[in-house]
C-alpha cells in the first residue's frame, strides 16, 4: 500500500480533543488524531508525555475529561473497557495480564466464555487459536503452562487473547521493553503480517531506531500535548529525537582519565544461589575512584546477586570483599550506605520508593536516622522537605510538590527522585543497576550526564545493565558476567559488540572458576 | 464494576458519604427493631439516651471506651506495620493477672509509686506475649494471624486454671475469681461518686502518645515505611524485623494496659469475665479509625456508647442488646465502603 492509498484508506479509529486532568495536572491536553486501515502509527514521547493516559483514554480505563474516541464510525461509550473491546480494539500491556499457571488455550479463552456453559468448547477453540498462530507467526503452544514461557513468549500469547477476541485494533504499551533483539524482530515480522491482513496498530515506545522501522506515521507527545505528526518516510531518527524533548541531544561524552585506587575490590567471591538466579561464583573485581565499569550479560547471569551482594542485602559465603583495603564484618544496606555506595536499584517501584510515601518521605529513605533528618530519634520534617526541595530543583523532578505522593510521578521523575537521594550523599562509589530501564531519551541523557560528572568528581561507578550499547558507551572497563562468572576487565573499544556477544553466549569461560 | 479513582474528593463527598453510612446503620437497626416488635424511634431514642441521656449515663459510655481505646490502639499500631496482631485479647488478660499478682499485696508501696510500676509490669507482660508470635514470624515466616488468634485461648483457659488454682481468692465463697487489690493499687476515680476512673484519662494519654510517635519519631517513620513496602524499607537499610518486634512490643503493652485498667479502676480483681471481648472489638475500632490514634478515641467512644446504650435500652424495651453488635458490625461495613467511595467513584460496566 502506497501512502496515497493509506490516505484515502478507511478511517477506523478517532480520537478528537481528548482532555485529561489528574488535579493540577494536565496529562492529555486536546489530542486528537486518525488511525487507518492497515497501518502502524507509532506514538513516541517522554514518560509523563501522556501517552499511556491517552491510550488508558481510548480503552475505557480512564473516563477523559472532554473529547470523543470513534471506533469504525461509531462513538466509543467512556470509560468501558468492555465496549472497547468489542468493538474492535485490543490492548496489549507492557505489564502482562496473563494467568500463570493455565494453559496458553485457557488464558486466551478466560473472560470469552459465559459463566455457566455446559462446554467450553475447546475443540474449536484450539483450531481457531492455532489457525491464528499460523496466519499471525506467534509460534506458542497451545497446551504449555503460562508460568513456564518465555517473555517473548507470554506477549505473544497476548497478542494472541486480543486476535481472538476479533481485534481489528491493536494498542502495543512499549511492547519491545521486555524482549531481545530476536524476539523484537519476530514480533515486527507478526506486526508486518497483521497490517497486511488489514488490521490498524498503534505502538506505543521510546526506541527511536523501532519506531523508525515499524511504523507509517509518528505522533509526537510532549507534556501532555500533540506537538508533532509526520510520515515515518520523511522523518529521521534525529529529528524525533528532538521533537521528543523539544531540544537537541548529545550523546554522552566521556572524556578519558585515569583511574584512581580500588576502593571496593572482591577476591574469589561466591554468593549463595537465590532460587533460578545463580550465585557468584569465584569473583574478582576492583571498582576504581573516576572508573566506570560497565557489566554486560544477558538477563538472569548474576547480575543481581552482584548487585545484591555490593549494595548490602547479602555477603559473600567465600572469598573476600575489601572496602578500602579492610573487610566489613557486618556488612547490611546500612553499613553500605555508611560506606559511601550510592545504591540505584533495579526496580524502582518495588524496592526504590515507598509508592503511598511522599517525595520527602521518600528522598529521606536512607538517611532519615541521621542528622539533619532526625536528632535522638525525633523526625525533623523541615529538614526533610528542604532536601526534598533541593533534590527537586537540582534534578529537574517534576511533580506537584515535595508532599505530593511518589505514586502519581511518571518512572523517569521517579528515578531522579532516587538519583537525588543517592548522589546528593556525595558517594565514593555509585552502584547503578538499570539506571535507564523503562525511562525516554531526555531522562537517559540526564542520569547518564549526572554518572559522567560522578565519575569525573571520583567516585568509582558499576553500571550493570542489558542495553550492551548504553554498557559500551559509557564504560571505561566492561566485564561480561555470564552463570555467575565475571570475564576478566576489557578497556575501552578493545572489544567489539560481536566479540562482547560470545562472552554473553558463555565463549571464553573455562570451568567453574575462570582464570582472573 | 469497577473504581475510578478520585483525586480530590469534594467536602460535600467527604462530609456526605459518611453520614449516608450512618443513615444506612440506623436504617439497619430500626428493621431490627421492628422485627423484635419495638417501635424503631423509640429503640433508637432510648439507646441515644442510655448512651448520653445522662450525666451516668456519659460516664459509663467513657468507662466502656476506656478498654477499647486500648484495644484499638494496639490494633491501629500493629496493623500499620502490617503486623496482625488479633491477640490484643491475650494480652489485655497478661496485663490483668501481672496487675493481680504485683497489686494484692505482693508490692507494698504507697499510690504514687505502685499505680505506675504496675502499669508499666502490667505493659511488659502484654509485650512478652506478643514478642513468641513475632519472633516466629521474622524467624520462621510463621503466619502471625493464626499464632496471636490462638493465643488468646491458649490465654483463656491459662487465666481459667489460675482463677481456680493458684490465684483463687481464699475469701471466695469457692467462686472462680482473684483475691482484690489493696487500696494503694486501685485506680482512684476522676469525680468522687461516680464510676468514671483515671484509665481513661491514661487512655487518651496512649492515643496522643501513639500519634506523636508515629507522626513525628524515627520509629512511626519505620514503622509505616515497614508497612507500606517492606522490601523498600529493607533496601534503605531500615531494620524490618527490628522494627517489627518494637511494634509488637509497642501494641502488646498497649493492649495489656487494658487489662491494667479494668482490674485497677473498675473491677479490683479478675474474674474469666473481665473482658467481653473487648480484644476483638479493638479491631473494629481501629479500623474504623482508619488506624488513626487519635480517630481511635471517637471511634471506641462511637462502640462504647451503641453497647451501653443498647444495654439501657433491652431493659426499658424487650430489644434484645446483641442489637448492639448488629450496630457497631454494620456501622464497620457501611463506614469502610463510604470511605472508600470518598477516593473512588464506581463504574457499572
Amino acid at each position: 500500500m502506497t501512502d496515497r492509498e493509506r490516505d484515502g484508506a478507511e478511517v477506523v479509529l478517532r480520537l478528537s480533543g481528548i482532555t485529561k486532568r489528574f488535579g493540577a495536572l494536565l496529562a492529555n491536553d486536546a489530542i486528537g488524531f486518525d488511525l487507518r486501515k492497515g497501518e502502524v502509527i507509532a506514538l513516541l514521547g517522554e514518560n509523563g508525555a501522556g501517552k499511556t493516559t491517552l491510550m488508558n483514554i481510548l480503552f475505557g480505563h480512564y473516563t477523559a475529561d472532554e473529547g470523543t474516541v470513534e471506533v469504525f464510525g461509531q462513538p466509543l461509550p467512556p470509560g468501558h473497557p468492555r465496549a472497547a473491546l468489542a468493538a474492535g480494539v485490543g490492548m496489549v500491556h507492557q505489564h502482562f495480564t496473563l494467568a500463570d499457571n493455565l494453559s496458553v488455550l485457557d488464558n486466551v479463552l478466560l473472560g470469552t466464555r459465559p459463566l455457566f456453559s455446559a462446554s467450553l468448547g475447546k475443540a474449536a477453540a484450539r483450531t481457531r487459536v492455532n489457525r491464528l498462530a499460523q496466519d499471525f507467526g506467534l509460534a506458542v503452544h497451545p497446551d504449555a503452562r503460562v508460568g513456564s514461557l518465555s517473555v517473548g513468549e507470554r506477549q505473544r500469547v497476548e497478542i494472541l487473547k486480543a486476535l481472538y477476541r476479533d481485534a481489528r485494533i491493536l494498542i502495543l504499551d512499549e511492547p519491545t521493553a521486555v524482549l531481545t533483539p530476536q524476539e523484537t524482530t519476530a514480533l515486527f515480522a507478526t506486526l508486518k503480517k497483521a497490517v497486511a491482513l488489514g488490521l490498524s496498530i498503534i505502538f506505543i515506545s521510546h526506541k527511536l531506531g523501532e519506531v523508525m522501522e515499524i511504523s507509517s506515521r509518528v505522533l509526537v507527545l510532549r507534556h501532555g500535548k500533540l506537538v508533532g505528526e509526520v510520515e515515518t518516510a520523511r522523518t529521521d531518527r534525529h529529528r524525533l529525537a528532538e521533537m521528543m524533548v523539544g531540544a537537541e541531544i548529545a550523546a554522552p561524552k566521556v572524556a578519558d582519565r585515569a583511574p584512581g585506587p580500588a576502593l571496593l575490590t572482591l577476591k574469589a567471591v561466591d554468593t549463595a544461589r537465590r532460587g533460578n538466579a545463580p550465585g557468584l561464583k569465584g569473583v574478582d573485581l576492583d571498582l576504581r575512584a573516576g572508573q566506570i565499569i560497565g557489566l554486560a550479560g544477558v538477563s538472569g547471569n548474576g547480575q543481581s546477586a552482584l548487585a545484591a551482594l555490593i549494595g548490602g542485602l547479602e555477603s559473600p559465603v567465600a572469598g573476600r570483599m575489601e572496602l578500602d583495603g579492610g573487610q566489613n564484618a557486618d556488612w547490611s544496606p546500612r553499613a553500605a550506605i555508611a560506606a559511601g555506595i550510592a545504591r540505584i536499584p533495579e526496580d524502582r517501584h518495588r524496592s526504590g520508593t515507598v509508592a503511598d510515601f511522599s517525595l520527602a518521605e521518600n528522598a529521606i529513605l536512607e538517611s532519615y536516622a541521621r542528622q539533619p533528618m532526625s536528632r535522638r530519634g525525633w523526625m525533623d520534617w523541615r529538614a526533610a522537605d528542604m532536601f526534598a526541595r533541593r533534590i527537586i530543583d537540582t534534578y529537574d523532578v517534576r511533580c506537584p510538590g515535595p508532599s505530593a505522593r511518589i505514586r502519581l510521578l511518571s518512572g523517569g521523575n521517579m528515578q531522579k527522585l532516587i538519583l537525588g537521594r543517592v548522589l546528593e550523599a556525595g558517594p565514593r562509589i555509585i552502584l547503578a543497576n538499570q539506571p535507564v530501564r523503562g525511562l525516554d531519551i531526555g531522562a537517559v541523557t540526564f542520569v547518564h550526564n549526572r554518572l559522567i560528572a560522578a565519575r569525573d568528581a571520583g567516585a568509582a561507578i558499576l553500571l550493570i545493565s542489558e542495553d550492551l550499547d548504553e554498557v559500551t558507551a559509557l564504560s571505561d572497563v566492561i566485564h561480561v558476567i555470564y552463570e555467575g562468572q565475571l570475564s576478566p576487565g576489557f578497556a575501552r573499544g578493545t572489544k567489539t559488540p560481536a566479540e562482547l556477544g560470545l562472552w554473553m553466549a558463555g565463549q571464553g569461560f573455562g570451568g567453574a572458576h575462570h582464570a582472573a | 464494576m469497577r473504581l475510578e479513582p478520585i483525586a480530590n474528593p469534594t467536602l460535600a463527598r467527604r462530609i456526605g458519604l459518611p453520614a449516608v453510612a450512618l443513615v444506612l446503620t440506623v436504617i439497619a437497626a430500626s428493621l431490627l427493631a421492628l422485627l423484635a416488635g419495638a417501635n424503631p424511634f423509640a429503640t433508637l431514642g432510648l439507646i441515644v439516651q442510655g448512651a448520653a441521656g445522662s450525666k451516668f449515663a456519659l460516664l459509663e459510655t467513657l468507662n466502656r471506651a476506656t478498654p477499647l481505646i486500648f484495644t484499638g490502639l494496639a490494633a491501629a499500631v500493629a496493623f500499620r506495620a502490617r503486623l496482625w496482631n488479633i491477640g490484643a485479647e491475650a494480652q489485655l488478660y497478661a496485663g490483668a493477672v501481672v496487675t493481680v499478682l504485683l497489686g494484692t499485696g505482693a508490692l507494698g508501696l504507697p499510690a504514687p509509686l505502685l499505680l505506675p510500676l504496675l502499669a508499666l509490669a502490667a505493659m511488659l507482660a502484654g509485650a512478652a506475649i506478643l514478642l513468641g508470635p513475632v519472633l516466629l514470624k521474622t524467624r520462621l515466616g510463621v503466619d502471625e494471624v493464626v499464632t496471636t488468634l490462638l493465643f488468646n485461648f491458649i490465654m483463656l483457659l491459662f487465666v481459667s486454671y489460675l482463677l481456680e488454682g493458684p490465684m483463687k481468692d481464699p475469701m471466695g465463697m469457692g467462686w472462680p475469681k482473684s483475691a482484690a487489690l489493696i487500696p494503694e493499687a486501685r485506680l482512684p476515680r476522676i469525680v468522687t461518686g461516680l464510676r468514671l476512673h483515671w484509665g481513661f484519662a491514661l487512655a487518651l494519654l496512649a492515643a496522643l502518645a501513639v500519634w506523636v510517635i508515629q507522626t513525628r519519631t524515627t520509629l512511626g517513620y519505620e514503622i509505616r515505611a515497614v508497612g507500606l513496602n517492606a522490601e523498600a524499607a529493607r533496601f534503605a537499610g531500615i531494620p524490618v524485623n527490628r522494627v517489627m518486634v518494637k511494634t509488637a512490643l509497642l501494641s502488646g503493652g498497649l493492649a495489656a494496659l487494658a487489662g491494667f485498667s479494668e482490674v485497677a479502676g473498675l473491677k479490683g480483681n479478675l474474674t474469666l469475665d473481665l473482658s467481653p471481648g473487648f480484644g476483638y472489638a479493638g479491631i473494629i475500632v481501629a479500623m474504623l479509625a482508619l488506624l488513626n490514634p487519635l480517630g481511635v478515641i471517637l471511634s471506641a467512644l462511637f462502640v462504647a456508647g451503641v453497647f451501653v446504650g443498647a444495654d439501657s435500652m433491652s431493659r426499658a424495651a424487650a430489644v434484645p442488646t446483641y442489637i448492639a453488635d448488629i450496630l457497631t458490625a454494620t456501622a464497620l461495613l457501611t463506614m469502610v465502603l463510604a470511605l472508600r467511595l470518598t477516593h473512588a467513584r464506581v463504574r457499572w460496566r
